[in-house]
């Protein structure tokens, strides 16, 4: 419940971000360079003189957005391939399983950023280039669940009475791989958000002066020492949301199987 | 045994024909020509012509996939645009500091996960259990850079106890080489540890309910002896192939770590190829990193297979 409570609060805050922030995100200020938190801005300024709270305000936009999206596409392309390959099995699935083994070899963080690099810098191929990476964990994820599942009486019974495969496939084995799906999806988001400050902060993903936690952070490192503040904020808020989403999966996981409890 | 490892290798021989394709697929990705956008940012017409002829990029797409992965298969991963070296030197040059960097990051990763999933199954549903699931939540919430920043703040802004960035050779100076890369190791394991804990404790609760296990305390032996003896070598199994596996996401959490640290290894290298367009590099790395994975899966199950008599029967 404390998951769900804090992502409401981070999507009630996108949302209501040009309300919330008490500043312009873009709007510089030289006479107030580097200002330390105070009454006026309460999480202080950065090197050109831009609110830090309300660029934390609007970077939860980009964060959310990077998070959803990619595991929309994630989901998208890997539940419909993974239902497939449990499904039919035979040629389609061993193709299947050594397309998503070779996806699974490149380490997550490195496949994005290679994607990301060739695709250009942008939060959009950002995006996509994480949703790509995450593919494979669904694909391998939906075809054990449909393994599963697919040997049920009520599938064979479904089969019996003259269902068509796509019907079968559609009506009878997806609604009940959905669940673990959900938790899945929920700690990918987790996952995603990381992942998309990771790329911000090399430069690969929202590109300024659109404000993002990750672009923040690459900005703040050269500034530790003097305006330390710069970087607590972001952080703390990439840290809280990661952290909301986990303890939402979590939460889901173990309502769906009280094992894990 | 000899079976076993010829079916893994079996199995083996199409995902590596899979990621040279995903690999070679990834030059595709790249809009426009190839060759302008290999040249990098000069766009000499001379250098694009040599790079149009190198790639071949006037044949099918087939042939050169396959001059590209005849290449591969003879260690020729291309050559730096920027650094004018081969890509397999640059990654054999800078592989070393990652290793070490990575080993660093497995052992305390080792010390503090196992350590803390032991703990919190012994002790479940306790204090100590709650602590180490928090602690848990901790290494798998926080974004490694962030970490690592303030880590800076603290121990060489701050206190002054370590260096903030900057890398020392350990045959240079091996005290130097440790004050530098104890910060990102900490880093680098700090998410790791907490998925070895989450293996750990739900490996040793399952363990803590064996029959043998009852077995050993019945006979009245020290509860010390009965976890640390009984159960743990047991549970370890899994959390043993699990960590070989580790070792490949670590390798991709090094390049944010590097990054942050300025450490002149195998993450850093993905990065600065990434700014200065060195495409072949990127391309290099990739390759090498799901190679090295792919190998270690292979070791990691052979491993299982010998530690496991069950499998062995």
């Amino acid at each position: 419940m404390v998951g769900l409570g804090c992502v409401v609060f981070f999507v009630l805050l996108a949302l209501f971000a040009p309300w919330v922030a008490p500043h312009d995100p873009l709007t510089t200020s030289w006479s107030a360079v580097r200002h330390a938190p105070s009454a006026h801005y309460l999480f202080g300024t950065d090197e050109i003189g831009r609110d830090v709270l309300s660029r934390v305000i609007w970077g939860t936009r980009a964060s959310l957005l990077a998070g959803l999206v990619s595991v929309c596409i994630s989901l998208a392309f890997g539940v419909p391939v993974g239902l497939a390959a449990g499904y039919l099995g035979g040629w389609v699935d061993a193709l299947i399983s050594r397309i998503t083994d070779a996806m699974l070899a490149c380490p997550f963080l490195i496949l994005a950023i290679a994607l990301a690099a060739f695709l250009g810098p942008s939060l959009t191929n950002a995006m996509i280039a994480i949703g790509i990476s995450a593919t494979p964990i669904f694909v391998r994820l939906t075809r054990a669940q449909v393994l599963a599942v697919k040997v049920e009486d009520y599938v064979e019974a479904a089969r019996a009475v003259g269902n068509s495969h796509l019907r079968i496939a559609l009506r009878h084995i997806l609604p009940n791989v959905v669940a673990p799906l959900i938790v899945q999806a929920t700690l990918a988001i987790a996952a995603a958000v990381i992942a998309e400050a990771s790329l911000s902060f090399l430069g690969l993903g929202q590109q300024p002066p659109a404000p993002s936690w990750g672009s923040m952070l690459n900005t703040a490192k050269n500034y530790i020492d003097n305006a330390p503040w710069m970087s607590v904020w972001p952080g703390l808020s990439i840290f809280l949301l990661v952290l909301s989403f986990n303890l939402l999966g979590d939460g889901l996981r173990d309502a769906f199987d009280p094992r894990h409890k | 045994m000899f079976k076993f490892l010829l079916q893994r290798l079996a199995t083996i021989i199409p995902t590596l024909f899979f990621v040279s394709i995903l690999i070679f697929g990834l030059q595709q990705l790249l809009p426009g020509d190839p060759a302008t956008a290999l040249a990098g940012e000069d766009h000499d017409p001379n250098v694009i012509a040599y790079l149009r002829a190198k790639f071949h990029l006037d044949e099918p797409l087939y042939m050169r996939y396959f001059y590209w992965a005849n290449g591969v298969l003879h260690g020729d991963l291309g050559e730096s645009v920027r650094i004018q070296k081969p890509v397999v030197d640059l990654i054999l040059e800078k592989l070393p500091v990652t290793v070490q960097l990575a080993s660093m990051a497995i052992v305390i990763a080792i010390v503090f996960g196992v350590s803390a999933g032991i703990v919190s199954a012994v002790k479940k549903d306790t204090a100590w259990d709650y602590a180490a699931n928090v602690f848990a939540l901790w290494g798998l919430s926080t974004p490694n850079f962030w970490l690592g920043i303030l880590l800076i703040m603290l121990f060489a802004v701050k206190l002054g106890w370590l260096p903030a960035s900057g890398y020392v050779s350990p045959f240079e100076d091996l005290k130097a080489n440790l004050a530098a890369m104890i910060m990102p190791a900490f880093v680098l394991g700090n998410a790791f540890a907490a998925v070895l804990m989450r293996h750990t404790r739900s490996a040793m609760l399952q363990v803590l309910s064996a029959d043998y296990v009852r077995t050993a305390r019945a006979k009245g032996l020290d509860e010390r002896v009965v976890v640390l003896k009984h159960a743990l070598r047991n549970a370890l199994v899994p959390v043993i192939t699990l960590g070989a596996l580790g070792f490949g996401e670590l390798l991709g959490g090094t390049v944010l770590t590097e990054t942050v640290f300025s450490i002149p290894g195998f993450g850093k290298l993905i990065v600065d190829a990434v700014f200065n367009r060195d495409y072949s590099v990127v391309q290099g790395v990739v390759l090498f990193t799901a190679t090295v994975y792919i190998t270690l899966n292979l070791l990691a199950d052979l491993a299982y297979f010998l530690v496991n008599p069950r499998m062995r029967g």
